[in-house]
């Protein structure tokens, strides 16, 4: 279970987020939407801890275990994953070394064995094979000359094999084609259980139809303002922001 | 008073030396009037110092602070060197503080040894490194691959025992002939303990559509200086292809100088050097296109932690007759202390005016968002850092395709990073 309260946070001296209460029970999938430069990246970012980021007041905890004071590779460990809106390009990191390395860290911090390569291939190309990608991607840097919506998917098959309890999609619908948001939303369809939850950044309502949410919440000016059940996201469809906004004012 | 006060530092190392050769100038082999004109070169020119465009950012002022003795050369124990050189499954030549150790070493038909083989191209007049090496060369191998042979593979190692706590000089003079059509692969590998002066000269010769592929792995004391040069001649539809990593000393240059004198010839002068603590590193390349339609490639890192400092300079002649040439060179640095510097010359002289050349400089940090990226996905900090040095190294190091030559540079730059931890 994610648990956040009064989670205030500043990018520089800029405050960007003024005062989160959200709570994720396991087994759940929230929707986050709201409008561009709302918060919805730096929620993501302060969660998964990335440097400049700063929380300023409240907390954060998953699972007990208190989020803010760690650092972004415990998080990771703790079962956090943040598939970046942007994700980054890595020129001169192979993409199977790059997903193996990481899998074999989370092992590590799990006490796990690690995996060998033969058995990470293996692993690896069934779940491209489920996401529809070419098994080249694999022998290609990370993210580096991918389209954007190749890059999307790369986020989703990281996901898919380090297999995490809490995952934050943040606009991982975003550039995607039709058949991509599908095999995309089957993806997190298929890590859906009583253990795994997840926080869906988007700005379509379509996302939805695949990924069906357990709670839509909308951030606004660094706040929700408003949470509720699948319909929320048909009324946002209908209606945007700007009344919503109004009427929470 | 009849002996002359010497005017600077460098000058008095420079007379220690030249003490030497006198003292064993009657017992050295070969042309002595070679020797006796490079003795007059070291005699008006001296060592490099600061005033010379060439030495500006590599000062030898660190090679006064120490005196050289003659070295001893019974009951040198070289197992323990020995055991830290990289497994290559290749005939290997083997020298310890500068002396041919038969013994250690695999008898070749390619391979002559003996004494110093001084070939022809390095420029004794010209060059004061050359011309140190060429007065006191006292060993060295002639490497010869005849006409259309595939020579294999070749490990020529220098392994340097530190003389416990006795600081040497050596200058090994070596020689590599390619005839039309030959290959080989030549890994040099230096490494050793302790205070020492390495100061090797290596000819290269490459006949019409032979191939040098020169692998270098500098891992030598940290405490040694390291002053290598390389003069290589590449024929028509020759290829020179080099890459040296370089890890040690605490004064290091390695200089190449390589021609491409016949049309269709190909030089890569590849390099990366791994710096820490007060370490000095300098890659100094002189490229130069005498004929039409060859290629010049030079992929350069350098990553610098601690106090330490790297150069690079790399220039690129094309005479008037090279038309076509292809000429290219990258130049990057990772600065991973604040403390450390690059200083980095590119110079471009071009009398063609068909001519493709380009170069790049740059100087940066590790990218706070990869480093991220890596962690938000569970790598440990310490783990996503080496990935992403070893990542910025791969441009230098994708070039190289012999295996083993390429695993032992990989488990270098593994060793590095471990040592930096
Ligand atoms: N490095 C930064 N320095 C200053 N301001 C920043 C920085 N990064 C983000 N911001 C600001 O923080 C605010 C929130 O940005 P954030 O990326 O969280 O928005 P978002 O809700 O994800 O928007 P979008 O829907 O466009 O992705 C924006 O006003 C943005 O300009
Ligand atoms: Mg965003």
């Amino acid at each position: 279970m994610l648990e956040i309260k009064g989670l205030e946070a500043s990018i520089g001296d800029k405050q960007i987020l003024r005062g989160i209460d959200l709570v994720v029970p396991s087994g759940e999938v929230h929707a986050v939407m709201g409008p561009n430069g709302a918060g919805k990246s730096t929620l993501g970012y302060v969660l998964s801890g990335r440097a400049g980021y700063e929380a300023t007041a409240g907390l954060a905890t998953f699972n007990g275990a208190d989020l803010l004071d760690i650092e972004p590779e415990e998080r990771a460990a703790l079962g956090l994953f943040l598939a970046f809106q942007y994700p980054v390009e890595l020129p001169g990191v192979g993409n199977a070394n790059f997903l193996r390395t990481a899998l074999n860290a989370l092992r590590r911090a799990r006490g796990e064995a690690e995996m060998d390569a033969p058995g990470f291939l293996k692993l690896a190309r069934a779940e491209m094979k489920r996401l529809s990608m070419p098994d080249d991607m694999l022998k290609r840097n990370v993210n580096v000359g991918f389209s954007g919506g190749e890059k999307k998917r790369n986020e989703v098959l990281q996901m898919a094999i380090l297999r995490p309890k809490l995952a934050i999609l943040d606009e991982t619908d975003s550039g995607l084609d039709i058949d991509a948001l599908r095999i995309v939303a089957d993806g997190v369809n298929a890590l859906r259980g009583p253990d795994f939850s997840a926080l869906v950044i988007t700005h379509y309502q379509r996302l939805l139809e695949y990924i069906v949410p357990d709670r839509v919440h909308v951030l606004v000016s660094g706040r929700i303002i408003r949470s509720g059940g699948p319909e929320l996201a048909l009324e946002l469809e209908a209606n945007g922001y700007a009344g919503m906004v109004a009427d929470a004012a | 008073m009849s002996a002359s006060v010497p005017t600077t530092r460098l000058q008095a190392t420079a007379d220690a030396f030249l003490t030497r050769f006198a003292g064993i100038k009657a017992s050295l082999p070969g042309d002595k009037s070679l020797r006796e004109r490079a003795a007059a070169t070291v005699r008006s020119k001296g060592l490099p110092g600061p005033r010379e465009e060439a030495w500006r950012y590599t000062q030898l002022r660190p090679l006064t602070d120490v005196t050289f003795e003659t070295p001893l050369h019974a009951d040198v124990d070289a197992q323990a060197l020995l055991g830290r050189l990289p497994e290559i499954a290749a005939p290997h030549l083997v020298f310890v503080d500068g002396r041919f150790r038969a013994d250690l070493s695999t008898a070749s038909s390619m391979v002559r040894t003996g004494a110093p083989s001084f070939g022809s191209g390095a420029r004794p007049d010209f060059d004061p490194m050359v011309a140190l090496n060429t007065m006191l060369a006292e060993d060295g191998v002639a490497i010869s691959v005849p006409h259309d042979v595939d020579g294999g593979t070749i490990v020529l190692a220098s392994l340097a025992t530190g003389q416990n706590g006795r600081a040497i000089a050596f200058h090994p003079r070596h020689s590599v002939n390619l005839a039309d059509g030959a290959k080989l692969t030549l890994i040099e590998i230096g490494l050793g303990d302790g205070v020492y002066f390495h100061n090797p000269v290596v000819t290269v010769s490459v006949a019409h559509g032979a191939s040098l592929t020169h692998l270098r792995l500098q891992t030598e004391s940290e405490q040694a200086f390291v002053l290598s040069t390389v003069y290589a001649d590449v024929a028509s539809d020759g290829t020179y292809d080099s890459f040296q990593l370089a890890t040690g000393g605490r004064l290091a240059r390695a200089e190449i100088h390589a021609t491409l004198s016949g049309p269709n010839a190909i030089a890569h002068l590849n390099a990366a050097q791994l710096l820490a603590g007060s370490q000095h590193a300098d890659f100094t390349t002189i490229v130069s296109h005498d004929a039409p339609n060859c290629a010049s490639r030079q992929t350069v890192k350098t990553v610098l932690t601690g106090k330490s400092r790297g150069v690079f300079q790399g220039k690129i002649e094309v005479a008037r007759a090279a038309q076509k040439t292809d000429g290219y060179q990258m130049n990057q640095a990772l600065l991973l202390s604040p403390d450390a510097e690059m200083d980095s010359k590119p110079q471009l002289e071009i009398y063609a005016d068909d001519v493709k050349c380009s170069h790049g400089a740059t100087v940066g940090e590790l990218d706070a968002e990869q480093l991220f990226y890596l962690r938000s996905r569970g790598v440990p900090e310490a783990e996503a850092r080496a990935m992403l040095v070893r990542a910025f190294l791969d441009e230098a190091l994708e070039a190289i395709t012999h295996e083993a030559g390429r695993a032992a540079m990989e488990t270098a730059i593994a060793h590095w990073w471990d040592r930096q931890a």
